[in-house]
């Protein structure tokens, strides 16, 4: 037997021993433990927002502890993105995007900060913290009121000033595309 | 059409004299600078042959081909501090050629880059599936592979031309942020039936393991589930941490950023997720105030880099060359104008023509040492033609940010000095 057939022949018999169910023996089964460790996602509809809640009172001092060194202390001025204000500067020569002039979903803004923010420690916010600067932010933009609150029913619910602002492209456009009448 | 200009480039003949040889060239081209520079060195300069210096483990550039790429961030702020930097562009006018050297291929990273172990690297495919798994880096490497040759382009390409032209731009500074590499991986299509993905998940969420966690929706069209592929090579070695390492998938065609690095995860659903990417990021701002979202193909693109801004011609022979790319598929024919724009003659493309990666064009051109303009127009296979700007800018307005792919132009002045201008 050629060495390099007594090779082939102990990769098959390993192959064969560890492949419990599967044609082929690639990867393993994911745990639904793990699973849920990594599946941070939000939808639009609020598909994977966690229990929990925060108010804009809480979530100012959350903006104030992890957030403001580089947004700025209302949102704006800082050294990174502009968070508050630019309503109405979309179709000028100087637009000014921003949560609330731009961002077309408030559940969009839970996620991007759960996954993203703080930038040295993403992922670090509690749901609670991540829920109470969220509601804080909106309310920079007159989006929900200072005595406001935001949890996973009321999230998905609000309207964000520019929902409507947004076009698809036809090749893709999700409304569209896969929906073959 | 322009003039066909026959270019001479044979040594002249021993009883032809200078004078007629010149007056013969239908051009009017002049070699004699060629011909004086040649008579001021001898072969008795060039250094003597020798013993070089010990065989190494890897190659690196001669110490004569010093080549960077230049790491920037958004329209207008160059030369900065790298921790400043958001991308890092591609030093076209040093290359030649239709790949890019690895080390020189475009970054754009949103977390700065991961140093990740592949041994600890996991990739976590689940959603609508039968079988959600787990994968290795190993595990990818047992698979079935697909090799590809593809440009990868970020869609901030060409974004400092949107409201001006500064005239100190070099092709690097305008149009670094594309790349054509060979990569190699397991095919999408592969991992689908791994999982047993249920017919009904139409979507698919890719996202990566830098600390931004980048995410984008994907929609399963045919094209994508036939073309995709997660790669876990590039240029025929393991991918550079700054591209992905030790996974990343790869969208033939499409936005560089749904090529998404250091994969961990793909979800699959029936619908966008509306991340933060494809909505308050990579869409495209109109003049109305509405925006352009899941503009997710890379549309047909070219560019001159040689000339390009900042170089310096001579009158006389000059060759033309560039790149020209489409994600619709393979590029047709690329024309070039050295009038700005009132006459075209169609440039050779080197061979082969790749679907979805960069070809080199070139032709020989006459200058007659009159202030002029050069542009270059690309048409694809499925008949999509580059716009000239004025063109792209009615229909885009100049707030969009992204997708920029009018034709650059490249104005010459009476001294020979190349500079980027709007049209």
């Amino acid at each position: 037997m050629s060495s390099r057939k007594r090779l082939i022949t102990g990769v098959l018999t390993i192959g064969l021993l560890a492949s419990p169910a599967f044609a082929f023996d690639f990867g393993r089964p994911a745990t639904p433990d793990e699973i849920k460790l990594w599946d941070i996602d939000v939808g639009p509809d609020g598909k994977g927002l966690p229990d929990g809640s925060g108010t804009v009172t809480q979530g100012k001092q959350v903006f104030s502890d992890y957030c403001s060194a580089c947004h700025g202390e209302n949102g704006q001025g800082g050294i990174k993105d502009r968070l508050a204000g630019g309503q109405g500067t979309l179709a000028s020569n100087m637009p000014v995007k921003t949560v609330g002039s731009f961002w077309p979903y408030a559940t969009t803004l839970f996620d991007y900060i759960h996954r993203a923010m703080p930038y040295p420690t993403p992922g670090s916010l509690s749901s609670d913290e991540t829920y109470a600067v969220t509601a804080y932010i909106l309310s920079l933009n007159g989006i929900v009121p200072a005595d406001g609150k935001v949890d996973k029913d009321s999230l998905p619910k609000i309207k964000m000033p520019n929902r409507d602002g947004f076009i698809p492209e036809p090749e893709f456009d999700p409304a569209r595309l896969f929906h073959t009448k | 059409m322009t003039s066909k200009a026959t270019i001479d480039v044979l040594p002249r003949p021993a009883s032809v004299s200078r004078r007629g040889f010149v007056g013969g060239l239908s051009a009017g081209i002049l070699s004699v600078a060629a011909t004086e520079a040649a008579n001021a060195e001898s072969l008795a300069d060039v250094p003597d042959r020798g013993p070089g210096a010990d065989l190494s483990a890897h190659s690196e550039r001669s110490r004569f081909a010093k080549i960077d790429r230049i790491p920037e961030s958004t329209p207008g702020k160059r030369n900065i501090d790298p921790s400043n930097a958001i991308n890092s562009k591609t030093p076209h006018q040093r290359l030649v050629g239709n790949i890019t050297p690895t080390d020189l291929h475009y970054e754009r990273s949103h977390s700065g880059v991961p140093d990740i172990d592949p041994e600890q690297h996991r990739l976590l495919i689940h959603g609508m599936v039968g079988k959600p798994l787990v994968f290795s880096a190993d595990d990818l490497k047992r698979m079935p592979s697909v090799t590809r040759v593809v440009f990868i382009e970020c869609t901030g390409n060409g974004w400092e031309n949107w409201k001006k032209a500064d005239p100190d731009l070099t092709v690097q500074n305008t149009h670094g942020l594309v790349s054509t590499n060979e990569w190699t991986g397991v095919p999408l299509k592969f991992l689908i039936d791994l999982v047993a993905k249920d017919k009904d998940s139409t979507w698919m969420l890719a996202e990566g393991g830098d600390g931004a966690g980048v995410d984008r929706s994907i929609p399963l069209t045919d094209e994508i589930v036939n073309e995709a592929f997660v790669a876990y090579g590039q240029n025929g070695e393991p991918l550079r941490p700054a591209h992905g390492f030790p996974m990343r998938l790869v969208m033939p065609g499409f936005e560089g950023n749904l090529n998404i690095k250091w994969l961990r995860r793909l979800k699959f659903g029936s619908a966008p997720w509306m991340t933060r990417w494809e909505t308050a990021r990579y869409t495209q701002l109109l003049a109305d105030g509405k925006a352009r979202q899941f503009q997710l193909r890379m549309d047909t693109n070219s560019v001159i880099i040689q000339p390009s801004g900042m170089m310096q011609i001579q009158q006389g022979y000059n060759r033309i060359s560039g790149l020209a790319w489409s994600g619709h598929g393979k590029i047709a024919k690329v024309e070039i104008s050295t009038d700005g724009g009132k006459t075209w003659t169609q440039a050779q493309l080197s061979q082969p023509v790749l679907s979805k990666a960069q070809v080199r064009f070139q032709m020989d051109w006459a200058w007659d040492g009159k202030p002029t303009r050069v542009v270059s127009r690309s048409t694809d296979e499925q008949g999509n033609v580059q716009p000239d700007r004025q063109s792209f800018i009615a229909a885009m307005g100049t707030n969009a940010l992204f997708h920029y792919n009018a034709q650059q132009t490249w104005s010459i002045d009476a001294a020979g000095r190349v500079r980027n201008v709007l049209a």
